[in-house]
């Protein structure tokens, strides 16, 4: 059953700037849906327009459909009851994505209640199980911590802990692991495979790493220029790339099994 | 792809000659800017051509026109809207019957000469302190930080009028820029201190050290003009500040003393007939605020146009 | 956290040390005599001389900053035998034109600049405040553009052409207010508060103004922050997302330029009080100004400082104790 369909989307802004062109997306429930590309392609401007979180100035075109809803006709209301609920989001530098001014498990317990009807304790005590199960260590003590006395990775575990409290259908994880050190890295997409099993949401991953999609996407979309140039099951697209972009993007993976290149190769050379 | 080549190109590209002319098309292009500076020329045309404007008109700032005010209420302005008549466009004084129109050009003069030499004052000194705090470092910087933290919070209006008060005789013109300089040179090294020390640990100052260039030269010829922007904006901005400082002590009576006619020190003297004739606290006073105003428009204006962040409204 | 409040304390004391002995250095060894200022315009030499020995004029410039600071700690006595004056602590000085001490007079006066300045505060806050979110949330629109403007003309409005503009319709034109005479809040509550609007909105109109642009600016740069946009992907709904993620990170510069305006107010609204001849502490300034009553010029300056630098102080508790960030540094 197909959760999300994106048919043709385009994303305009008021300075003429066209970031997304007539793109398509199809995500089946339960599935991990990789979004390759270069900085600039568009791939964050479009999990953007699926939540309608973009700035004023820009102006959405085409066809956003949610479990048979249409989302760029839906209302402010009814749009705010799926932010978080049945669509959730991580974005990429989880330091200036929490709040400073709020303790985690408060900015937690916060979308939880959102969305239920809950009591402050009530919510806090669902924070602080999400703490645990994202795998924060002490988590009844760190609940009450700033995001600033957390580590990089610690915090982006805290904002996937705020995700999937809700238990949505679609997590759209943006850039997740580009902010962090690479043992770090390994981990979250170690902690996304794992909740992923266990919960069955299903997974919007956008990243510039082909590595990444590598380990933990079924289907993937190459974006380039705010198009999708290729697409494909991961395996596919991996060993038979069409596009020489494609192979560019691929030819940037350091790999240990590999001959090791002189230099990174640059996309510019490889297109 | 295009669309972002010509971003790139637009910012990238950019010349400091062109950067210029832009920042002023950038500046003409609001109409209350563009008024805002037509005022402003205005008042400095005004001010230059004081004795030229007096010469024509007939009147003198100083001289005292018995015949022009009534004894018997008091010394009110014969006539209406404080003695509006052929002779004085703008009426007179009550009780010694000086020309208004006289006294807010020459007062025009005092104020504005007053506000740009304590703005250069405060410019100099806080550019050669920030400079010299943010580009050393060290004990300089902690010793010149504090001196601006000291300054900064002094409640500077009353220490202004213990100053002022405790130097009798000494000019007060030249007393008034001193004074204004000195509380307000930490505003603008506050600035150029920060600045300079970003600067400082810039890529092209590093590539300048290594290609052996003296701190001297690093300074004159590297961070300083790269400090003009941001130094300009706090410069426009003080020149409001003082004008506005400068009547406030010339209304308290630590100003310009009379017969020289200052803004603030006119309201002053308007305070006991406010009620009989308000045309004599009106004038100077709707001055004082457009000019204010004025530069105030002007100041946010210099602060956008130099602003890369911030677009045209 | 003790250490630093230890610290900011230790440092605040030295900066009105220092600012004591720079007032007391201008007072004292310009050319102003303040033997004379004490002694009025018909001066005898004999009667100079006794108040010089008085005022323990003859003494070093140091030895005369060293009784000031002592009496400031411990109270002094300002000559000896039947013509002694005492001056109990804290001893800011002694006033021979209205043989009263600096501190009797500063405290009778305080009152009247608390109603001024915390009323008219409480004005600006709110207006300034609630202007400049509106403004952010509709950059822009004409309500952004009117307020800005009005803003801007606030700022740019001298107080005392407010004060008299004010007075002038209100009072005179249309009759609406009594002219402001000094009333206490206990005595007249209503005679009070009819006293204090005009200071009030004079103050505010120009505090209003400074406070609506920073407000402004402020809630459009934490309205860009990433994590407003992550409180809105959580499903928040508008009014907590401005409120909770965007106003208060938007307050806390706002907070710190409070502080010190309400600082500064309390030590004597100069200006607005000797237009709407109000007996504050700045009143009491500008008379003494007037009668070169210098004792009482120190006095002010060092009073209405000290109130500066202890808003300065309360300022950066407050921050401490609103930003977990600077918390965890102290």
């Amino acid at each position: 059953m197909t959760l999300l369909t994106v048919r043709d989307l385009t994303v305009d802004f008021a300075s003429g700037v066209r970031a997304v062109a007539g793109l398509d997306l199809d995500l089946a429930a339960g599935q991990v849906l990789g979004v390759v590309g270069e900085s600039g392609s568009g791939k964050s401007v479009t999990s953007l327009a699926v939540l309608g979180l973009l700035p004023r100035d820009a102006r959405v075109g085409g066809e956003v459909r949610f479990d048979g809803r249409e989302l760029t006709r839906l209302d402010q209301r009814a749009l705010r009851r799926l932010r978080g609920n049945r669509i959730a989001m991580v974005f990429q530098d989880p330091l200036s994505c929490l709040n400073p001014y709020y303790p985690v498990a408060f900015q937690i317990a916060e979308a939880y209640r959102a969305h239920h009807r809950a009591g402050r304790k009530a919510a806090h005590r669902v924070a602080v199980r999400m703490l645990e199960r994202v795998g924060i260590p002490e988590a009844e003590r760190r609940a009450r911590s700033y995001p600033h006395e957390f580590s990089g990775g610690m915090r982006q575990r805290v904002m996937i802990a705020m995700a999937l409290c809700l238990e949505p259908d679609l997590l759209i994880a943006d850039e997740p692991t580009t902010a962090l050190d690479v043992t770090v890295q390994a981990q979250i997409l170690d902690l996304l495979r794992e909740l992923r099993r266990e919960t069955g949401t299903a997974i919007m991953l956008i990243t510039h790493d082909m590595g990444v999609v590598a380990g933990l996407a079924d289907q993937v979309v190459v974006m380039r220029d705010g198009r999708a140039v290729e697409r494909g099951a991961v395996h596919d697209v991996f060993h038979r790339p069409r596009q020489p972009y494609t192979r560019g993007l691929l030819a940037c993976v350091p790999r240990i099994d590999g001959p090791l290149p002189r230099r990174l190769p640059t996309l510019a050379e490889q297109t | 792809m295009s669309a972002r080549a010509a971003a790139t190109t637009d910012t990238g590209s950019r010349t400091a000659g062109t950067a210029q002319v832009t920042v002023l098309r950038r500046l003409l292009s609001q109409r209350g800017t563009a008024l805002a500076l037509a005022a402003v020329a205005l008042l400095v045309l005004v001010a230059l051509a004081a004795p030229l404007i007096t010469w024509l008109t007939g009147g003198s700032p100083t001289a005292f026109h018995g015949e022009a005010v009534d004894p018997a209420l008091g010394g009110l302005p014969r006539g209406t809207a404080g003695g509006v008549s052929a002779e004085h466009w703008l009426g007179v004084e009550p009780v010694n019957g000086r020309d208004v129109l006289a006294r807010v050009v020459y007062g025009a003069r005092v104020s504005l000469l007053i506000a740009v030499l304590a703005t250069a004052v405060s410019t100099l000194l806080g550019t050669a302190l920030g400079l010299l705090a943010g580009f050393l470092g060290g004990w300089a910087d902690t010793l010149i930080g504090r001196l601006m933290d000291l300054l900064m919070s002094f409640p500077s209006l009353i220490f202004m009028i213990a100053l002022i008060s405790a130097a009798p005789g000494a000019d007060r013109r030249l007393l008034l820029i001193m004074v204004l300089g000195l509380f307000g040179w930490p505003y603008i090294g506050r600035i150029v201190r920060g600045q300079a020390m970003v600067l400082a640990r810039g890529e092209f100052v590093a590539a300048a050290r290594v290609l052996g260039a003296s701190r001297r030269t690093l300074l004159l010829r590297e961070v300083l003009p790269n400090l003009t922007g941001p130094v300009l904006v706090v410069a426009t901005m003080s020149i409001p500040a003082c004008i506005a400082t400068e009547a406030g002590l010339s209304f308290l009576g630590v100003g310009v003393q009379p017969p020289t006619p200052s803004w603030g020190q006119m309201i002053a003297s308007a305070v006991p007939w406010y009620a009989s004739d308000p045309a004599y606290f009106l004038i100077p006073g709707v001055l004082l605020f457009v000019t204010v105003l004025a530069f105030n428009v002007l100041g946010d204006a210099v602060r956008d146009a130099l602003d890369p962040r911030s677009k045209p409204r | 956290m003790i250490r630093y409040l230890l610290r900011r304390l230790a440092v605040t004391a030295a900066i009105l040390v220092v600012i004591c002995a720079a007032t007391f250095a201008i007072f004292y060894l310009m050319p102003a005599d303040p033997a004379q200022g004490a002694c009025g315009k018909a001066c005898s030499p004999e009667r100079l001389a006794t108040i010089r020995a008085t005022l323990g004029l003859d003494r070093s410039p140091f030895g005369q900053f060293g009784d000031y600071l002592g009496g400031i700690l411990s109270g002094r006595t300002y000559g000896s035998g039947a013509t002694a004056v005492q001056c109990p602590f804290p001893c800011l000085g002694f006033s021979f034109q209205t043989n009263q001490p600096v501190w009797e007079m500063l405290t009778g006066r305080l009152p009247v600049s608390i109603s001024i300045a915390v009323g008219a505060a409480a004005l600006w806050l709110f207006v300034g405040v609630t202007a400049g979110v509106v403004s952010a949330l509709r950059r822009g629109s004409l309500w952004d553009r009117a307020a800005m403007t009005a803003a801007l003309g606030g700022v740019s409005l001298p107080i005392y052409f407010t004060a008299l503009v004010l007075q002038y319709l209100l009072v005179v034109q249309l009759n609406v207010l009594p002219y402001p005479t000094a009333v206490r809040l206990t005595e007249d509550p209503v005679g009070w508060a009819q006293s204090m609007v005009m200071p009030w909105i004079t103050l505010a109109m120009l505090y209003a103004g400074v406070y609506a642009r920073v407000t402004r600016s402020e809630m459009l740069e934490s309205l860009g922050r990433n994590y407003v946009r992550t409180a809105r992907a959580k499903g928040l709904s508008e009014v907590t997302v401005v409120r909770r993620h965007a106003l208060r990170p938007a307050l806390m510069p706002i907070v710190t330029i409070f502080g010190m305006d309400l600082g500064a107010l309390l030590g004597g609204a100069l200006i607005t009080e000797s237009v709407f001849g109000l007996p504050g502490v700045g009143k009491l300034a500008a008379d003494a100004i007037a009668s070169a009553d210098q004792p009482v010029i120190l006095g002010v300056t060092l009073f209405a400082a000290s109130f500066v630098v202890l808003a300065n102080l309360a300022v950066d508790l407050g921050y401490a104790a609103l930003d977990p960030r600077v918390r965890a540094v102290g």
